[in-house]
């Protein structure tokens, strides 16, 4: 199993956790391997805590076990106080989070990706910068998500509209960015 | 065409059905269903397939309008959950007798969890009830797959087959192939036979004869069989059967394990294969794993050597997750497992979206009536539970009804509360309509508060009757709301945006004074839902408040009173503050603040 991916996405109602959940299934999928992901829909998606789950690989069942995921992204600091014991020891979490974030039990790195999403100009958008900010930090893990492939396929979502993949595009290498010069 | 897609359970349903000729599909909106109809709606677009596929007004409606197709002689469908199961239990229980002609399959999507839900009930056990065939799949491949097995067991049993996904299912997505659907037209055919299709109590005793008869053969059906998924079937010792979502974390857990034990998945939980069971004599020991009752286990039925649901070893109320399923098998099998450290915070609960309108009527009908009863039922209102406007819910269309329970059960008492009942525009079409009458001609005195945001919001948006769309998006004829309010005999109906805070309380007042001598008054709160506005449309519409720093003393009433998600308090000014990422500039908060605080910039 060692190809196997198993990844939390963390955030709040509204903040696009399925999203990014669907641009990292697509690419996953453009290398093809199997993707299971699960999700919260309905009353959950009213501000409250959203959890999504990505299993990239050879299994059956669409839940993420605690203490058994690789990575985590929290689109809120409180987002890994609530989601981190989905990690294995020694895993890896990325958080949206302007002010450091620490637990020696995992490999937590944080950057401020509202504040890129406001200098853009679509605060709303902060979901992506995360996005880039996880890819340049898997980046030294593995390679599954292919930066191509994700770019392909925010292309691919937007095609009526151009302008916004520029702009979403541009924000993923925003926070690509971010990461490196942390 | 063959792509491979990351499928929705719920589109992996509608893929399976269409894939397998359903002509006519039918449903009404309900998390975790809801996405299947939408589905059916794309993939008939995507792919130009000539399909009926619409949403009813409610769950029973859609089941006899299916069922009828199926009477003449089509593959047809009905989905939602498994609430409205309950909706549709009648014609369910009777078209299980008379059967059909054409392939039915019947889809009630359970929530164990519950996620999204005022039940964790096991729609299997409608089945049993109901006595017809139920499918559980494991996942979306398997959901699509048994789609098209269900529709062959109806046709050779001339029999409703019930579906039966659960939350994990319908909101999993899975890589599978898909490939262009080529649909074989049939042409209705209805053949008339009024022993049969309106069968009278007489003839209704030898048709659940019948009935046995099907149900004794059908578990014997070679392609629902249950199918031995890990290890070798051998007898003595111990098995494992798993059904539902259940089965796939189970075999992901057998695997990274390595458990030398057989286990089976079911597929058919009801009626259970005769074979299936002397099988499962010659074991000491079964585990049973399936959400949310003990359906397979009851029917295994000895409690000595089966352990699951029923015996305590499993527990009977929440979903099994895959930690508990790990957990649980150790147990059985007897090998050591550590828990992991969990520690749980409570997290932030599921509110209204901020600038919904619906927290407006909320907040006028606490003010208009501070001491009343508030009745309400199912839908994104719900959540005016955390803004202390709702008292009661039951299920969809409960609250018109017990808002006269309410009023009846005071009568003696020396004071009687008021009564404002709030319904949503979708609910109010879907069973709200028959307590209406009810109260006009008791003459009930309560406030009916119709909250119309020209949408079923809290599923996913799908089109009421007012809403002069289809499933489609195509224009259809539109239902008035107060025309039927008026028809229903209520003489009080005022139409209001709440909004506008002030004047809104004052028509709830009036509302409130008429019903008191005059029985129900309705006043129908109207303004669209935020996320179906366009970004432009905000825009325009947008009125900015500001926090005036003079004067905001930190008393937090906003912020307590009114639950706007975009108000908070500052822990280092003292004082509220607005969120600009959230705030949807509907300025109602401009009204709330006790001391004026909160006002629009360009008037302060």
């Amino acid at each position: 199993m060692s190809n196997n991916q198993q990844i939390i996405i963390s955030g709040l109602g509204g903040q696009g956790v399925l999203f990014i959940t669907k641009l990292l299934a697509g690419a996953a999928m453009a290398d093809n391997l199997p993707v299971l992901t699960s999700e919260t829909h309905g009353m959950a998606q009213r501000g409250g805590n959203v959890i999504s789950y990505l299993k990239i690989g050879d299994f059956s069942g669409p839940l993420i076990r605690p203490a058994k995921a690789d990575a985590l992204i929290a689109l809120k600091a409180e987002s890994f106080a609530h989601h981190s014991y989905f990690l294995k020891p020694g895993g890896l979490a990325v958080v949206n989070s302007p002010d450091p974030v620490e637990d020696d039990r995992y490999r937590v790195f944080y950057g401020d990706a509202t504040a890129l999403a406001e200098a853009a100009g679509n605060v709303r958008s902060e979901n992506v910068a995360m996005l880039g900010f996880f890819l340049s930090a898997m980046k030294e893990d593995s390679h599954v998500f292919n930066p191509d492939s994700l770019a392909r396929m925010i292309k691919e979502t937007f095609q009526a509209k151009p302008a916004v993949a520029t702009n979403v595009l541009s924000l993923l290498g925003s926070g690509m960015q971010l990461y490196k010069q942390r | 065409m063959n792509t491979k897609r990351l499928m929705l359970g719920n589109e992996a349903l509608a893929y399976g059905l269409l894939k397998n000729g359903c002509q006519m599909a039918y449903a009404y909106p309900g998390t975790p269903s809801s996405e299947i109809l939408s589905a059916v709606v794309a993939l008939k677009k995507e792919m130009d397939l000539d399909i009926h596929a619409q949403w009813a007004v409610n769950e029973k409606v859609a089941f006899e309008t299916a069922y009828a197709g199926a009477q003449a002689g089509l593959r047809t469908a009905v989905a939602m959950k498994q609430v409205g199961l309950n909706v549709a239990a009648d014609p369910l229980m009777s078209s299980v007798y008379l059967g059909v002609k054409g392939g039915f399959v019947v889809i009630s999507a359970d929530d164990p969890g519950p996620h999204s839900s005022q039940t964790e009930q096991d729609s299997r056990l409608m089945a049993v009830m109901a006595k017809l065939p139920v499918l559980d799949p494991d996942s979306p491949r398997q959901a699509a797959e048994l789609a098209g097995i269900a529709f062959e067991l109806s046709e050779a049993f001339e029999i409703p087959v019930m579906l039966r996904p659960t939350t994990r299912v319908c909101h999993s997505r899975q890589s599978m192939d898909v490939e262009k659907i080529e649909m074989t037209q049939r042409e209705a055919a209805f053949e008339k036979n009024p022993g049969r299709w309106a069968a009278t109590p007489k003839f209704r005793l030898q048709l659940h004869k019948e009935l046995e008869v099907k149900l004794a053969k059908i578990a014997d059906y070679e392609p629902t069989r249950p199918r031995l998924v890990s290890g070798t079937a051998k007898g003595g010792g111990q098995a494992i059967v798993l059904s539902g979502v259940a089965a796939a974390n189970a075999r992901d857990i057998i695997k990274e394990r390595n458990l030398d034990i057989p286990v089976y998945q079911v597929v058919q939980p009801f009626p259970l294969h005769k074979e299936f069971i002397k099988e499962m004599d010659t074991y000491d020991e079964i585990l049973v794993l399936e959400e949310t009752w003990g359906v397979i286990e009851m029917q295994l039925a000895d409690k000595n050597r089966v352990k699951g649901k029923n015996t305590g070893f499993i527990s009977p109320t929440g979903e099994l997750l895959p930690e508990n399923v790990e957990e649980r098998i150790c147990a059985f099998v007897g090998v050591d497992y550590q828990a992991p450290q969990i520690t749980m915070l409570p997290g932030r609960r599921p509110t209204l979206c901020a600038g919904c309108s619906h927290r407006a009527s909320f907040y006028a009908i606490k003010k208009a009536a501070p001491k009343g009863i508030f009745t309400s039922d199912i839908g994104c209102y719900t959540l005016g539970c955390n803004l202390g406007a709702v008292d009661t819910v039951t299920c969809m269309g409960a609250g018109i009804s017990q808002a006269a329970g309410f009023t009846i059960a005071y009568a003696k008492n020396e004071k009687q509360p008021p009564v404002f009942s709030t319904i949503g525009d979708s609910t109010f079409f879907h069973s709200g309509i028959p307590g209406l009458i009810e109260t006009v001609t008791k003459k009930i005195p309560y406030v009916l508060v119709i909250l119309d945001n020209r949408t079923t919001a809290m599923t996913g948006h799908q089109p009421t009757p007012a809403s002069g769309r289809d499933a489609s998006g195509d224009a259809c004829i539109a239902v008035n709301i107060p025309d039927i309010v008026k028809g229903c005999g209520v003489n009080f109906i005022k139409t209001a945006d709440p909004y506008d805070l002030p004047a809104f309380i004052n028509i709830l007042k009036e509302a409130k004074a008429y019903c008191q001598e005059n029985g129900p008054a309705v006043v129908i709160a109207e303004h669209p839902c935020l996320l179906d506005m366009d970004r432009a449309e905000l825009k325009a519409s947008f009125k900015k408040v500001i926090v005036n720093r003079d004067i905001c003393d930190g008393c937090g009433y906003c912020v307590s009173q009114f639950e706007c998600p975009a108000l908070s308090m500052d822990n280092e000014t003292e004082q509220v503050c607005i969120d600009p990422g959230l705030c949807t500039g509907c300025a109602v908060c401009s009204f709330v603040c006790p001391k004026g605080a909160l006002v629009l910039e360009n008037q302060e």
